[in-house]
């Protein structure tokens, strides 16, 4: 069972609160991007096991979206924090870091 | 024009708990800037009441103000104020980039009240409802078993159930079997 507390309302929503949105901090390719640029935006998407950035929402709550950094080997949550930000926050990076020394995912460490 | 009746017309459930479907309420969903002094104003003018803090709910019977997120207000008033209470809150916030609706014939409201009240709702939302973490003057919003739902307590042992209107009939069915007789938990 995941529980994640949701950033906007400060509940510690359960799972079936929540509505899963997939990848965090994607970039968008759009108009004027390569096909490849594209096709990568598009399709392609980390898998790890272990750290993981995730979009997320509260659909049976506030309604807002959020992001969570959590561990998919574990299930271990590192944090929930904003939507309005297209990079993890220091003191999240720092909460991995504790945890999981020399992590990295996609461009962050 | 044709007389209004609330979803299930005040049906009602003894078990465990008393589940009673309210009847009519009034109820504006307001958004905007819950910081901006004319919106502050509007919901005063019309309940009262300040703008609640984070899951705060500020309400005395059918008239108050709950707090559903970070840009959203829902504002009760009695049924047949509506109209007028939500011209007068449109007025007075002016050209404040707001949004006020009235979602009364939206909505269901219901009761659950009884010493097993908290063991009742329990069963249906995945929330933590003892005494210690859930008290009357906190909103929360969340899910009923399969549907959207909100609710707050009227005192200790009374909570305050709205939901989707056209989820009345489930949300029913699903408190009266939480709360059949001989079926108390004992956790609460
Ligand atoms: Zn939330």
């Amino acid at each position: 069972m995941l529980i994640l507390n949701c950033p906007y309302c400060g509940v510690d929503a359960e799972e079936t609160e929540l509505a899963a949105g997939g990848e965090a901090h994607l970039k968008r390719f759009g108009p004027g991007s390569s096909d490849d640029e594209f096709h990568d935006y598009l399709f392609m998407r980390e898998n790890p096991k272990g750290v993981h950035f995730e979009r997320w929402r509260h659909a049976n709550g506030c309604g807002k979206w959020f992001h969570a950094a959590r561990c998919t080997n574990t299930l271990e949550v590192f944090g929930t924090y904003t939507a309005q930000t297209s990079e993890p926050p220091q003191d999240i990076k720092d909460a991995i870091a504790a945890k999981r020394p020399g992590w990295t995912w996609r461009e962050f460490s | 024009m044709s007389e209004p009746i609330s979803a299930l017309n005040h049906a009602s459930y003894d078990g465990i708990a008393n589940v009673r479907e309210c009847g009519l309420q009034g109820m504006i969903t307001l958004r905007g800037d819950l910081s901006d002094k004319s919106l502050a104003k509007a919901v005063k003018d019309a309940t009262g009441q300040n703008v609640p803090g984070q899951r705060e709910a500020l309400v005395s019977g059918d008239t108050g103000v709950c707090w559903m997120s970070p840009d959203e207000l829902l504002v009760l008033v009695p049924y047949a104020e509506v109209e007028t209470k939500l011209a007068a809150m449109v007025k007075a916030l002016g050209k404040t980039h707001t949004l006020a609706v009235n979602v009364s014939d939206a909505r269901a409201v219901f009761t659950i009240s009884g010493a097993s009240a908290r063991e009742v709702l329990g069963k249906v939302a995945p929330v933590d409802l003892s005494s210690e973490a859930f008290q009357p003057g906190q909103i929360r919003r969340s899910r009923l078993a399969q549907v959207a739902g909100a609710f707050w307590m009227d005192d200790a042992e009374t909570f305050r159930v709205v939901c989707f209107r056209s989820a009345a009939d489930y949300v029913f069915k699903l408190l009266k079997v939480a709360a059949q007789p001989g079926s108390e938990v004992g956790v609460y």
